[in-house]
């Protein structure tokens, strides 16, 4: 396996790319450049990185005026103060008028080093999605987070991007490319789809590996692209594998867990096992520990895909 | 110009136009912000009538000027003056709050000419004004960047969010004005949330800060040529006004602020409005229909 990478370092340098190419992407960062990685930005195009300070409202109405003038406006902090912070800002002033700003937020869910609940972002998916012309996109890799930036770059209109913090193994195969509202098949499997984003895709990898010691064949699906998920991908996957489990590194009301469970309801119901945090607030500490205290390991993943198949 | 109309007198004929329309727009539809509308008048006039370089047949003219009502509520009187200067047909007015208009209760860029960003929730158009004028900068362009703001919206936090970054980038391009009508929704700005002292406020903040009495038209043409002088700072108007101001039981009264009007009470302030009878009859039959 190649070298990890994680997906706010591949943001950082593939802003530094599109930027050579196109003078009208520009930056805006709310007193954490080192951490989102737009820091790399900032040193090769200082005249375009704009630095508003601990002000994360102001950003977003900036971002947005900015926009109005043809650039494209990548607004970057964590992905808790990009959306609970700034959700009427983000309503009005972009996605109401259909504006052309970038919202990105780094460091996503539990996973934020050892900051805990207060920078914890378990609601960000549920409040963008909610907003209607917005667009959610959660990359799992390097090269999709790549993908996803210059996807974002070239849209007319509102984004948001979900961009974690650690370094992450190589998810997609080295040709891919990053469509709008396509999920991706990882793994095929005919007995369960697990579906996921993000980081957890790597434990929901290893416990499709876990549980296929036990004879179950699970296909599982990176469905990056959160809104619009990838209706037609998940209802073959209710038809063909009927059982389907979500994880999802977000409160399980609102994110991954619910936007599969609108698709399957409405178009072809089969029962669903939403895994991810069960709607209380997080706590501080590292990664591992986060997982062993919501239920995220690949052992306990595999152990609930397997008591609901049971089921 | 017509022979023997000085400019003053220009002016003071199209503001008056406006709070007609005003009026009308609210007693027809039944709804609407009266008071935030009425003590802009005469600022709205200047800017479009004046001071910025702007043109209707051409309303994404790149080098023009930008406007942004962040009050987005006072859009009656927008409106008004959008219909005014040519940006959309007069006969478009009376469908003000209706759910297929162009002109939606607070301003919408997607639907109404002229208007150059979405505004309705207070506090967040400054931030879009301060993004204009930072990218006119990058851009290299000279237009010049308005924001009007109301008095009460000065309470959200934002605006001095905004107010410290385009000190920051020394935005000499852009001019925020405040309707300092000294009322707001629930009561006496005084009383809800005081602002004073605005003026020191703005000053240590880094503005330039002019005060003007906001319904003299030479107190805000001298104000805004003064705003066009300052170097490496952003300006602020403090532009005092009377909510209301134009029909006298609208005034400075805060039961004002969003209303509707009865067919006596639009009849009373067109006629203040020195309307003729004829005028004022059409628009009492006309809500009789709507």
């Amino acid at each position: 396996m190649s070298e990890k990478i994680a997906p706010r370092e591949a943001f950082g340098k593939t802003l530094v790319e599109l930027g050579e190419k196109n003078p009208d992407i520009v930056v805006l960062d709310a007193d954490l450049a080192p951490s989102t990685k737009v820091s790399y930005f900032k040193e090769r195009f200082p005249e375009r990185f704009v630095a508003v300070g601990i002000a994360e409202q102001n950003m977003i109405g900036i971002a947005a005026g900015l926009s109005t003038l043809g650039f494209i406006p990548f607004a970057t902090t964590f992905a808790c103060f990009a959306s609970r912070r700034v959700c009427d800002q983000v309503m009005i002033s972009v996605a109401y008028p259909r504006l052309n700003v970038k919202i990105v937020g780094a460091y996503v869910g539990l996973f934020v080093g050892k900051n805990g609940a207060t920078h914890q972002s378990l609601e960000d998916i549920a409040i963008m999605r909610s907003l209607a012309n917005m667009v959610v996109i959660e990359p799992v890799d390097g090269l999709e987070t790549k993908e996803v930036v210059r996807f974002a770059s070239e849209y007319d209109g509102p984004v948001y991007l979900r961009i974690g913090r650690d370094p992450m193994p190589s998810i997609v195969p080295p040709d891919y490319r990053f469509q709008l509202g396509k999920g991706l098949v990882l793994k095929e499997g005919s007995d369960v789809t697990l579906i996921s984003s993000g980081i957890m895709i790597e434990d929901t990898l290893k416990a499709a590996s876990l549980i296929e010691k036990r004879g179950i064949q699970a296909r599982v699906i990176n469905m990056s692209s959160l809104k619009p998920v990838d209706e037609g991908l998940i209802v073959k996957a209710a038809e063909e594998t009927g059982k389907i489990v979500t994880v999802e590194n977000h409160n399980i009301i609102g994110g991954l867990g619910s936007a599969v469970a609108e698709v399957i309801s409405e178009k072809f119901p089969v029962k669903l096992k939403r895994i991810g945090v069960r709607d209380v607030f997080g706590k501080s500490g590292t990664n591992e520990e986060m997982k062993k205290k919501f239920g995220l390991r690949s052992e306990d993943i595999a152990e609930e895909v397997v008591s609901f198949l049971e089921s | 110009m017509n022979k023997g109309i000085t400019e003053k007198e220009k002016l003071e004929e199209i503001a008056n136009r406006l709070r007609v329309k005003v009026v009308k727009m609210i007693g027809k539809s039944g709804f609407g912000h009266a008071g935030g509308s009425m003590s802009i008048a005469e600022i709205l006039t200047v800017l479009y009538f004046y001071e910025m370089r702007i043109d209707p047949e051409n309303p994404d003219w790149e080098d023009r000027d930008r406007f942004v009502l962040s009050k987005g509520h006072a859009a009656p009187v927008f409106y008004a003056v959008l219909s005014e200067r040519g940006f959309i047909p007069e006969d478009i007015l009376s469908s003000i709050h209706q759910v297929d208009s162009s002109l939606q209760c607070h301003p919408d860029m997607r639907l109404c000419p002229g208007v150059e960003i979405s505004t309705g929730a207070l506090g967040q158009g400054l931030s879009v004004a301060v993004g204009m004028a930072l990218g006119a900068r990058l851009k290299g362009k000279t237009f010049r960047v308005y924001a009007l703001l109301g008095d009460g919206e000065s309470q959200e936090g934002q605006v001095w969010e905004a107010a410290m970054s385009a000190s920051k980038y020394k935005l000499d391009n852009l001019v925020a004005m405040i309707d300092y009508n000294k009322l707001e929704l629930s009561g006496r700005i005084s009383e809800v949330m005081p602002l004073e002292p605005l003026y020191d406020k703005w000053t240590s903040f880094g503005w330039h800060v002019i005060q003007i009495n906001g319904h003299s038209f030479t107190q805000i043409m001298n104000a805004l040529d003064e705003a066009k002088k300052v170097k490496e700072k952003p300006s602020l108007i403090i532009a005092h006004t009377v909510k209301g101001y134009g029909v006298s039981f609208m005034e400075d009264r805060v039961e004002w602020h969003a209303v509707s009007m009865s067919p006596q009470q639009v009849k009373d302030a067109l006629k203040e409005l020195r309307c003729s009878t004829e005028e004022i009859e059409v628009t009492l039959s006309e809500m009789k229909e709507g």
